[in-house]
């Protein structure tokens, strides 16, 4: 197991070299956006990134009200940090593309606007956790967890009919894509896939390390009450 | 069932009664709710015409303030008398203290919207302009929605450092479809020119979602530890 | 253009900072295990 890491981390790092350079290069130029269109091949391979973490949050919470399994929690935990962290690149990235393209940072276009209450909710999801007292912090981040996700369809569904009342321009462009494009969309979305596991793969093992480090010290403070320091 | 809803009733009493007997909180929630639209009447100028495109954004914002402070001090009193060990030991289904306390925290936040209302048509000069009679349901599943989460983050909140923050940390973000309503259902029958009919029906969705995640999820959220 | 190379650049930034954050809290847990070890 030890092995494989630096194995994968070095074909991801190739994949997403290769994937960068088919986005900035290879791809077709847009027709109507030009270059800066390209940011797409990062904006949209990052979201899809973030939603697939959140979602295996809400499987990993839902196992662990179900069978307090500790794994489970931090597989949670693990998940929710590299989402925000995916979510906060589709944040950036969405107004950076809107600027130069529409003339404003920010819409109230559906997917954006969804995602940043999905980011907020993430994010007071990991302070719930951060200020918790560690006994009863996986039952409590995991019930937010599973309310965060009931809320996400009510999110989607409350922007969207706000939109079809107050009309504004999309960010991110509807209809059919040219499968030139396709092609380097999936590369892309393939390669941070690649590097979202190894990123969790990493925080993993740094969970672990350190579940064992506090189960080290408080079994120390139980056996010595009178402390050595 | 009679004996949960018997419980249900008498916790709802009790809490009742106390906020009752202690005039002190009654008498600052009053002065707040005052202190609140006079404050939002220096900052949003009234006379303007955009009053009432943005009245109904202010008004439940205004409300928001003064569901957070009620719900951050309804769970405050448990606390200090240890009362809640005593809900946790006792054989009572869980399910009937949060809906005595989210019933509880509904009748308080009303009877402050209902302070608030009149001063803020008084002082914005308010008039509905679509179909007056929808903003009550507008009004109780709003409500209902803001105080159902908070009363389930306000109890998941009571262990944790800097509980007074924590708890509008939680609720704003899972709120924001329901306040997104309240706020659009408002507009619209205050301005008339578009339906609040699929607004209340997102509330009411909501309310049902989450009425239900709280209900099934309390009983594991007060024996957390 | 300009807009692409900042947008690109912040992610690989943003990216970066929190495999930082994480290599900073892996050296202080490994701190934390030599002071363990020594007891």
């Amino acid at each position: 197991m030890k092995r494989a890491f630096p194995i994968f981390a070095v074909f991801t790092a190739v994949l997403l070299s290769y994937a960068m350079y088919e986005a900035l290069v290879a791809a077709p130029t847009e027709k109507t956006m030009g270059d800066v269109q390209r940011i797409f091949y990062y904006h949209v391979p990052s979201a899809w990134t973030a939603f697939l973490l959140f979602f295996i949050n809400f499987v990993a919470s839902v196992v662990y009200l179900i069978r307090r399994n500790p794994i489970a929690d931090a597989i949670a935990v693990v998940t929710a940090e590299v989402g925000v962290v995916f979510c906060t690149v589709v944040l950036v990235t969405g107004p950076l593309w809107a600027r130069p393209v529409w003339g404003i940072w920010w819409t109230w276009d559906v997917r954006l606007t969804s995602t940043l209450v999905l980011w907020l909710i993430y994010v007071s999801y990991l302070m719930l956790r951060r200020f918790s007292s560690s006994g009863q912090t996986p039952v409590l981040a995991a019930a937010l967890a599973v309310f965060g996700a009931l809320d996400v369809p009510l999110v989607y569904f409350s922007i969207w009919i706000f939109r079809t009342q107050h009309p504004q321009p999309v960010i991110g462009g509807g209809g059919s894509i040219d499968p030139r494009m396709l092609r380097v969309l999936l590369i892309n979305w393939a390669a941070f896939l690649c590097f979202a596991a190894l990123v969790c793969w990493s925080r993993y093992r740094l969970e672990r390390l350190q579940r064992e480090v506090e189960e080290t010290q408080a079994l120390e403070a139980l056996l010595e009450p009178r402390g050595s320091r | 069932m009679s004996i949960a809803s018997g419980l249900t009733r008498a916790t709802l009493a009790k809490d009742l009664r106390l906020e009752w007997r202690s005039k002190d909180a009654i008498n600052s929630m009053l002065f707040f709710a005052l202190l609140v639209v006079v404050v939002f009447s220096f900052s949003f100028d009234p006379n303007a015409e955009e009053s009432r495109q943005i009245a109904g954004g202010l008004v439940w914002v205004a409300f928001l303030f003064a569901a957070v402070v009620a719900l951050n001090q309804t769970w405050a009193r448990e606390l200090r008398n240890q009362v809640l060990d005593a809900y946790r030991v006792s054989p009572a289904p869980a399910n009937s203290l949060f809906l005595a306390k989210a019933l509880g925290n509904f009748i308080f936040v009303a009877v402050l919207e209902a302070l608030m209302t009149p001063l803020f048509i008084m002082f914005y000069k308010l008039r509905a302009l679509g179909p007056a009679w929808q903003l009550i349901p507008v009004a109780a599943l709003g409500t209902w929605a803001l105080v159902v989460n908070g009363t389930f983050f306000a109890a998941m909140s009571l262990r944790t450092r800097s509980r007074e923050i924590m708890l509008p940390l939680l609720l704003f973000p899972i709120s924001i479809p329901a306040l997104l309503a309240m706020v659009n259902a408002t507009t619209a029958i205050l301005t008339g020119e578009l339906s609040a009919r699929v607004w209340i029906v997102l509330l009411a969705s909501y309310d049902v979602v989450f009425t239900t995640s709280c209900l099934l999820l309390f009983e594991t959220v007060l024996h957390a530890e | 253009m300009n807009f692409l190379y900042a947008a690109y650049a912040a992610t690989w930034i943003i990216h970066i900072t929190y495999l930082g954050i994480l290599v900073r809290r892996y050296t202080r847990l490994r701190s934390e295990i030599e002071e363990l070890k020594k007891r």
